[in-house]
């Protein structure tokens, strides 16, 4: 059984429209990250489902329980906000116990469930402190363990590690996965950031101006992109993209160089008419100029980045990153083909921006 | 801020520029404290000393009998009980007026900052043009309600009327400060099952204490120094002191006894005084803060 399910959810804030119909089937115990740019919908989307905004159309069903009309406190959600959003007068036991003092929870359980939960992330030392007595990663704890100590099977996080410097950042995001591992309830996770989705989740979805262009495990949306979209958007160094059209033979054409596509493998029927050829920087290989089913191209400048190195070349009046090895990219010359993998490209239609 | 703009100030120019800002802050300070002390200086003085015609004199024989007068004997009008009466009534008034204004404009302020839409806007404007009508253009029609349900010139009538008449300026403060409060701190508390009020009450004033004291002082300002409303509305029994100190003031039976008067003025200020001291400080932090820091 789905521990959430989306169907057809709606939202405008006046003349925009936020969501556009967005259907999802969450399993319960799954980490599912929303991936987007801001202003892509995704944190309304978050906030629909935690009952904070109400949806203009669709349903929103919980465990069975279609709770669209439900306050959010009726919906048995926890949820992790961006600034912490700690009750600032109040002690880290008070902002753990306030929800369960409203709830009516007995005082021992109260007091045993902030003790667990405050042993947990490690924060007992600071439960009698306010939060302004408390540093940025120590808020963020005191943060989760408030959406934790209540045990809700479902829990929220709306950006939880933008304000972070980067070392805590990676540190929380592994902590982050191994209590869910942990506790093994649901979590869904909104972020801009792609290291934390392809990191993290069971599953992504990708959304873009308030539509999920794909939902899938984040491998596959790196190496499988539904769209044009998600294809540029996940990756670093972005995907290369060469525009052109499939002609009557069945080969791409890009500025009158045909380049043979055999070996990838279409999701339907050989299309036809215009279309973009999308490679990652490592499916792409480094030949002899004039090697078979190469095309030519220049080295423009390499980037070292440790591990290994970037080559940008100029080719088919187009820029290409290529990932190469740190030694090859030292000694590379100026004059050199590329070879692409086809197995592992992407291709687009150029009108419906979707995986052909 | 002045401290900043002050050190700049010296690292520039020489110390002329400092001496010239003491000496234009020391001439301020006595400009606004003369009167003060002039006041302060007569009251002591017994007749013959006043009958000499010099203000600027100091008192040769200082004591405390006009104040003993002011306070217990002068006339206001027909009764010779001095300004005494008028403390209790100007007390009763002004402190459920004040608590009562000041907690309802921290929830009106509340609900306003939290309501996005236009008709928010709409009903902050309209309060906002509260603020800008004069008293006295509203006297005849809210002295035509209050006759009308019985309050008019009742002890209830005129602490509603100051109520009333505090609402547009506390909820304007209180708005203004709750919209520099983070959202995500009211929606985290609708996470965790808090009503409306449950998260007014519990989370959102506890950390209004700065505000909270800035509105409660200017409220008090306000209402113990109102003398029109008091006029008008209090009725005979509940008439406050700056009402009575008017009637000792503008007794025209007998000798003007202006130590008298100004002893009877000091009295009717000192309760504004004495709460200023008390939280001056508070009054500065809470001017002083745009936003709550988490």
């Amino acid at each position: 059984m789905s521990s959430i399910s989306l169907r057809k959810i709606k939202k405008s804030f006046g003349a925009l429209t936020i969501l556009h119909a967005v259907d999802m089937e969450i399993d319960k115990g799954e980490f599912v990250v929303i991936l987007g740019p801001s202003g892509c919908g995704k944190s309304t989307l978050l906030n629909v489902i935690a009952g904070l905004d109400e949806c203009d159309e669709g349903q929103i069903v919980i465990e069975g329980k279609d709770v669209s009309g439900l306050e959010p406190s009726g919906r048995g959600l926890a949820m992790v906000f961006q600034s912490y959003a700690l009750f600032p007068a109040m002690t880290v036991r008070r902002n753990l116990s306030f929800g369960m003092e409203i709830a009516g929870t007995p005082k021992a359980t109260v007091t045993e469930k902030v003790a667990w939960v405050a042993k947990l992330l490690q924060i007992e030392a600071l439960l009698d402190r306010k939060p302004g007595q408390l540093s940025g990663g120590q808020r963020q704890r005191v943060a989760i363990g408030r959406a934790l100590v209540r045990s809700s099977s479902i829990c929220l996080f709306d950006e939880p590690l933008s304000n972070l410097d980067a070392k805590l950042r990676a540190e929380t995001r592994v902590e982050l996965k191994q209590l869910h591992e942990t506790l093994g309830s649901t979590m869904i996770y909104v972020t801009h950031d792609q290291i934390e989705a392809m990191t993290m989740a069971d599953r992504v979805a990708v959304m873009h101006k308030g539509k999920v262009e794909q939902f899938a495990h984040p491998q596959s949306i790196y190496e499988k992109p539904a769209s044009l979209f998600v294809a540029g958007f996940v990756g670093s160094p972005a995907m290369n993209f060469l525009e052109g059209r499939m002609d009557d033979a069945g080969r791409f054409v890009t500025a009158d160089v045909p380049i043979d596509i055999d070996g990838y493998a279409f999701e339907g029927a050989r299309p036809s008419g215009e279309a973009v050829l999308g490679l990652r920087c490592e499916d792409i290989v480094v030949v002899e100029p004039g090697t078979p089913r190469s095309v030519p191209a220049k080295l423009a400048f390499t980037e070292l980045l440790g591990a290994d190195a970037l080559g940008w070349f100029d080719c088919l009046g187009k820029r290409f990153s290529v990932r190469l090895g740190v030694e090859a990219a030292r000694s590379m010359h100026k004059e050199v083909g590329l070879r692409f993998d086809m197995a592992k490209a992407s291709m687009f239609c150029a009108v419906s921006e979707r995986r052909l | 801020m002045t401290a900043a703009t002050v050190r700049r100030g010296t690292a520039f120019a020489p110390r002329a520029a400092r001496i010239g800002l003491y000496v234009f802050l020391v001439v301020s300070a006595v400009f606004f404290i003369l009167p003060l002390l002039l006041v302060i200086m007569n009251s002591l003085k017994p007749m013959e000393e006043i009958r000499q015609g010099n203000l600027l004199a100091l008192p040769v024989n200082p004591n405390l009998e006009a104040w003993a007068t002011a306070w217990a004997s002068a006339c206001t009008g027909l009764d010779c009980a001095g300004i005494r009466p008028g403390l209790w009534n100007s007390i009763k008034i002004t402190i459920p007026s004040v608590v009562i204004s000041t907690l309802a404009g921290a929830l009106n302020g509340y609900a306003l900052a939290q309501w996005k839409s236009r008709h928010a806007n709409m009903i902050m404007l309209l309060i906002t043009v509260g603020l800008f009508i004069p008293y006295q253009a509203m006297l005849y029609p809210t002295v035509k309600i209050l006759s009308t349900v019985g309050m008019f010139r009742t002890y209830a009538g005129i602490v509603f009327v100051h109520i009333i008449y505090g609402l547009p300026y506390t909820t304007l403060l209180f708005r203004n400060f709750y919209v520099g409060i983070p959202d995500e701190i009211s929606r985290a508390a609708r996470m965790e099952g808090a009503s409306f009020l449950r998260t007014f009450w519990s989370i959102i004033l506890p950390i209004s204490t700065n505000i909270l004291v800035v509105v409660a002082i200017l409220q008090f300002t306000g209402i113990w120094n109102d003398y029109l409303l008091g006029l008008i509305f209090a009725g005979n029994d509940n008439l406050p002191m700056t009402v009575q100190l008017t009637n000792i003031v503008g007794n025209s039976r007998g000798v003007a006894n202006p130590n008298v008067n100004m002893a009877a003025a000091l009295i009717t200020a000192i309760p504004t005084l004495v709460v200023y001291f008390l939280s001056g400080r508070y009054f500065v932090r809470g001017i002083a803060a745009g936003a709550v820091k988490g």
